[in-house]
């Protein structure tokens, strides 16, 4: 039993990995194939189940025939995906600090009241929001523009970035504030000078967790665009659509994720310096 | 005083208001909708009291869509916290290749679940994808994964599994590394075995995070769409439609406005009492155990 446990152990660690990797080895052998080796049925090695071939992947970057623009969906998620971070960002920090330092009152509305209200924004499903989003920007004239899909980011990212931000904030020691109060900051210079400069952490983690969960959503850029803008997700599943290439549409899927992947690497290096997780 | 009041207006105000104008006014505009007659044929605010709410109560297709709902996110949601703890005390103490398996078992969550759910349906294809050349591997017939009801069901289940497990092992993994080490190293000079010492002592520590995480992924599940629609589109018929995909096509689809108003209202009261039931009935039995 006892010589039996580390092998049962990297077993099952073997086992959810194949398991998680088995979607993108998947992806990777097919944006290598052509129609030919798609419908001759699921074969998984180049150059011994079939002839690999680059043609899905030079069709993304614009040379080829039949290929698809990938790049210009890619810009306009990025676009979006920061602008909208950023700006949800900045509210959050600045509303984050204000409910961490200073007591609000409002009849029964206290401080927990108004965190609540914030981060339980999360619980609304997306459709409830749908139709008065798409009715609303249609009044102002911004459906199917990057500057629409931007306010509604902001409404669905700012309660991660309260969230993340008051947890941090609280974790901060309050003699710092006072210090600097002491020493005749007022207090926008002193969450200006003194927290903002020892926030690097928190702010990449609220940062990280805004571009990811901007980064995919499918459902409002799904909804509230057309033609004119088009974001990364919903370039992809057009593709899944008509009929299939499933070449382009696998190396386009790996292109969307590869931020992210990237982003994981990321996230892994806080985790172990122990910042995400809430307190400790 | 006067002083320190504009700085406290000035830290909150910009980030309430933004969040009351895009969340809260569109909500009551909502409510306000779904008292009304909007549809593609006539659209605008007119006033029909509460026929939306009476046709949404003999709506069979919507109370399937909810009980499915409940079924795809609970079995979800307990099979992702099932593994994510495992997986999580599987790389808790020190192992070779530590770092490179956090990443990997991170990966599914960071990627976007459409794209992923994409790839899904290549993957579950009868005749083209892998999982039938695995299965035949093994002996057995192709599995209709997509065509058949519950299989459609067990591959959304599966794939929401794969993207969602690593949040559980986030959220679970980060818990047990605060864990203080008195309580484990006690039990063991006490004599517990492993198991023992797991259930009496370990299981009980965690259960505020445990509560923590099944109820936010609970909440997350209970809006299931978008991999719906890419893999399924909600069929075989309508055997994996979840409500959220159902007020979509009403809505968005047909443009029957007011009645996808009044069944967005209800989906959002019935998700936030029976939430709220859970949240209360979890609290109860795993950290009243403790005590």
């Amino acid at each position: 039993m006892e010589r039996l446990y580390p092998l049962l152990k990297a077993a099952a660690i073997l086992l959810w990995s194949a398991f998680v990797v088995a979607p993108f080895l998947w992806a990777l052998t097919t944006s290598f194939k052509t129609a030919n080796g798609v419908t001759a049925g699921p074969t998984y090695i180049p150059f011994v189940d079939y002839e690999p071939s680059l043609a899905a992947w030079q069709g993304l970057f614009g040379s080829g025939g039949g290929s698809i623009d990938i790049a210009s969906p890619f810009v306009s998620s990025t676009v979006v995906t920061l602008s909208a971070s950023l700006v949800s960002l900045v509210l959050g920090t600045l509303a984050a600090y204000g409910l961490s330092r200073f007591s609000y009152k409002a009849g029964p509305v206290g401080n927990n009241d108004l965190t609540f209200f914030f981060v339980s924004q999360r619980i609304m499903p997306p459709v409830v929001l749908a139709i008065p989003f798409f009715l609303m920007l249609g009044w102002l004239g911004l459906l199917d523009t990057i500057a629409g899909l931007v306010i509604v980011y902001v409404a669905l990212l700012l309660p991660i970035s309260v969230w993340v931000m008051v947890d941090f904030f609280n974790s901060i020691p309050r003699e710092l504030d006072e210090t600097a109060m002491i020493d005749g900051c007022t207090p926008f210079e002193t969450f200006w000078r003194v927290i903002l400069p020892n926030s690097v952490p928190g702010l990449v983690v609220a940062g990280i967790f805004c571009i990811i969960f901007g980064w995919n959503d499918f459902f409002f850029a799904f909804t509230l665009t057309f033609t004119q803008t088009q974001l990364l997700p919903v370039a992809i599943v057009s593709l899944n659509s008509s009929v299939t290439p499933w070449w382009s549409l696998s190396a386009s899927a790996l292109i969307s994720v590869a931020p992210l992947i990237v982003i994981a690497f990321l996230v892994e290096r806080y985790l172990d310096k122990g910042s995400i997780g809430g307190r400790k | 005083m006067y002083g320190l009041t504009r700085y406290k207006l000035f830290f909150l105000l910009p980030g309430l208001l933004v969040l009351l104008a895009i969340i809260l006014f569109p909500l009551i505009f909502t409510i306000r909708v779904s008292f009304s007659g909007w549809d593609a044929v006539r659209p605008g605010l007119d006033w029909i009291g509460g026929v939306n709410y009476g046709r949404l109560l003999a709506d069979g297709r919507f109370w399937q869509s909810l009980s499915r709902l409940g079924l795809m996110a609970v079995s979800a949601v307990a099979i992702e916290y099932v593994l994510g703890f495992g997986l999580a005390l599987l790389v808790w103490r020190q192992i070779r290749f530590r770092r490179l398996v956090r990443v990997l078992f991170l990966i599914p969550m960071m990627t976007t679940p459409v794209v992923m759910a994409v790839i899904w349906r290549t993957v579950f294809h009868e005749s083209l994808g892998p999982a039938n050349d695995l299965v035949t591997l093994f002996g057995f017939a192709p599995i209709p994964w997509l065509t058949n009801a519950q299989w459609a069901t067990f591959v959304v289940i599966l794939v929401d599994v794969w993207q969602w497990t690593p949040f559980m092992f986030l959220l679970l993994l980060a818990g047990l590394l605060s864990l203080p080490r008195e309580p484990l190293l006690a039990a063991a000079i006490d004599g517990a075995g492993p198991i023992r010492a797991f259930w009496n002592v370990t299981f009980p520590a965690m259960a505020p995070i445990s509560v923590g995480a099944i109820i936010i992924r609970l909440i997350e599940a209970s809006k299931i769409m978008e991999t719906v629609y890419v893999i399924t589109s909600g069929g075989p018929g309508t055997s994996t439609e979840t409500s959220s995909y159902y007020i979509f096509i009403r809505g968005l689809r047909d443009f029957q406005i007011g009645y996808a108003a009044a069944l967005s209202i209800t989906y959002l009261v019935i998700m936030i009492v029976l939430l709220t039931i859970i949240a209360k009935l979890l609290t109860k039995t795993l950290i009243k155990a403790e005590a």
